[in-house]
């Protein structure tokens, strides 16, 4: 087995004039979780389609279990487990029949796993799928998908609305499905703590490009938040070098920086002079001072992070 | 009474930080004491509902720093405490949170001897057993 799971390699994809996905690469380690974050329309599920083969890249390529993802077979797609957005699921028919539906398809079907991952999420195998809740919905779903065995788990955002208790069956699954060390998970949330509890890597998405690609420990502490008084009326912020974003409450200046030297300190100490504090940040702050660039890029924030920003 | 761990997500502290912090200061306070086994990376994991990697760097960085020892096949344990830094190592190391603490002192302008207090206080609460 190649030790790479998944890699992308210039990937870029358009609808009409529209570039959705945008030059991203990346490798995702065999044994691995890494987490895809992203806000709605950054690209996410665009980029899995790709990968699963259901879209045609513009430009670039990528490759799934050494395969790349435009030439992937039946039997190739059979050790990939893969569940779409909403966790589709057959109303009609109860959760003991759509088991049966399913594993016809697959050959190492394991009715264990499939009889495990439902109790817990406490769903009875002769209910009717249309009568479960959401988060049951989502157990037989996953379900669906453990129980064929793959090396390869896409999920695509399977956390969606999920209740707690569900989401921490979710969590449990996951991990207990990794447990080998020899499969692979990607998965993309917005559940940032589940996010940090669960994946090994993360890589962030904005605005089709991947801007983070990381460890979830050393992206913690890579990232620091440096908080001033500043009340000057609004005028350029000098250029600080690994700034990710920056907003202002009242009078007081927030900065997230990436990567701070002795550079990024001194511009910022220009601004804030005595009163320039730093702290730590936490998972979910970095993320969303990532994820907040492109919402306010058009305000203050260029799309360049060295950039000079207004402010 | 049971060491236990809990770990938050969303912390400025990462989640293998966490462990490592909690296990030192269980060292320290004596609730852990030597010879003690741990539960192994796997159990610790499904305990927390965390990736297992993170609980393998925290163990790793106990192993480094002499808090825990690993015995083949049995798993990890509560080391006898030796010091892997010299003393003016150790010192040097101090100095530096206590100069932070100090500029820390200064801009917020608290009085050195409540921050005295305040680290006394503190020593005691993680010095003695918690008791419940």
């Amino acid at each position: 087995m190649s030790s790479i799971a998944i890699s992308a390699n210039n990937l870029t994809r358009y609808f009409g004039n529209t570039p959705v996905v945008r030059q991203v690469s990346f490798d995702i380690p065999t044994g691995t979780v890494t987490g895809l974050l992203g806000l709605n329309g950054a690209g996410k599920s665009t980029l899995i389609k790709m990968l699963m083969g259901l879209l045609a890249p513009t430009r670039g390529s990528c490759s799934v279990l050494g395969v790349d993802s435009t030439l992937l077979t039946p039997s190739t797609r059979a050790r990939i487990g893969y569940t779409i957005e909403g966790h589709f699921a057959y109303g009609r028919m109860t959760v003991r029949e759509s088991e049966q539906f399913q594993s016809d398809s697959f050959p190492n079907w394991n009715p264990t796993l499939f009889q495990n991952t439902i109790e817990r999420f406490g769903i009875r195998p002769t209910a009717r799928i249309r009568t479960l809740s959401r988060g049951q919905r989502a157990g037989v779903s996953i379900a669906l998908t453990l129980s064929s065995d793959p090396e390869l788990l896409i999920l695509d955002d399977p956390a969606l609305g999920l209740d707690p208790v569900s989401r921490r069956a979710l969590n449990e699954t996951i991990l207990e499905f990794m447990e080998s060390g020899e499969r692979t998970v990607l998965l993309s949330s917005h559940l940032l703590d589940d996010i940090e509890r669960v994946t090994d890597r993360v890589l962030v998405m904005v605005d089709g490009r991947i801007l983070v690609n990381s460890s979830v420990s050393a992206f913690l502490e890579r990232v620091s938040i440096w908080t001033c008084d500043s009340s000057d009326e609004p005028r350029q912020l000098p250029c600080i070098p690994g700034l990710i974003h920056a907003f202002r409450t009242g009078r007081r200046l927030t900065l997230v920086v990436v990567d701070v030297d002795q550079e990024s300190e001194a511009a910022m100490a220009r601004i804030g002079g005595s009163s320039l504090t730093r702290s730590d940040s936490s998972f979910d702050e970095s993320v969303i001072a990532y994820l907040s660039r492109s919402r306010s890029s058009q305000s203050f924030l260029t799309k360049n992070a060295t950039a000079t920003a207004t402010l | 009474m049971a060491f236990t761990i809990r770990i938050v997500a969303g912390s400025t502290a990462p989640i293998y930080r966490q462990i490592v912090d909690q296990v030192t200061r269980g060292v320290a306070s004596g609730e852990l004491s030597v010879g003690e086994s741990v539960p192994s990376v796997r159990q610790l994991a499904r305990e927390l509902v965390i990736n297992p990697n993170t609980v393998a760097k925290a163990y790793a960085e106990l192993v480094d720093s002499g808090f825990l020892e690993t015995q083949a096949g049995k798993g990890f344990f509560v080391a006898k405490r030796r010091q892997v830094y010299t003393k003016a190592e150790r010192l040097r190391r101090i100095d530096e949170s206590i100069d932070q603490l100090v500029n820390q002192t200064l801009v917020l302008d608290i009085e050195p001897e409540e921050i005295v207090q305040r680290l006394q206080d503190r020593f005691e609460k993680h010095l003695k057993p918690a008791s419940d």
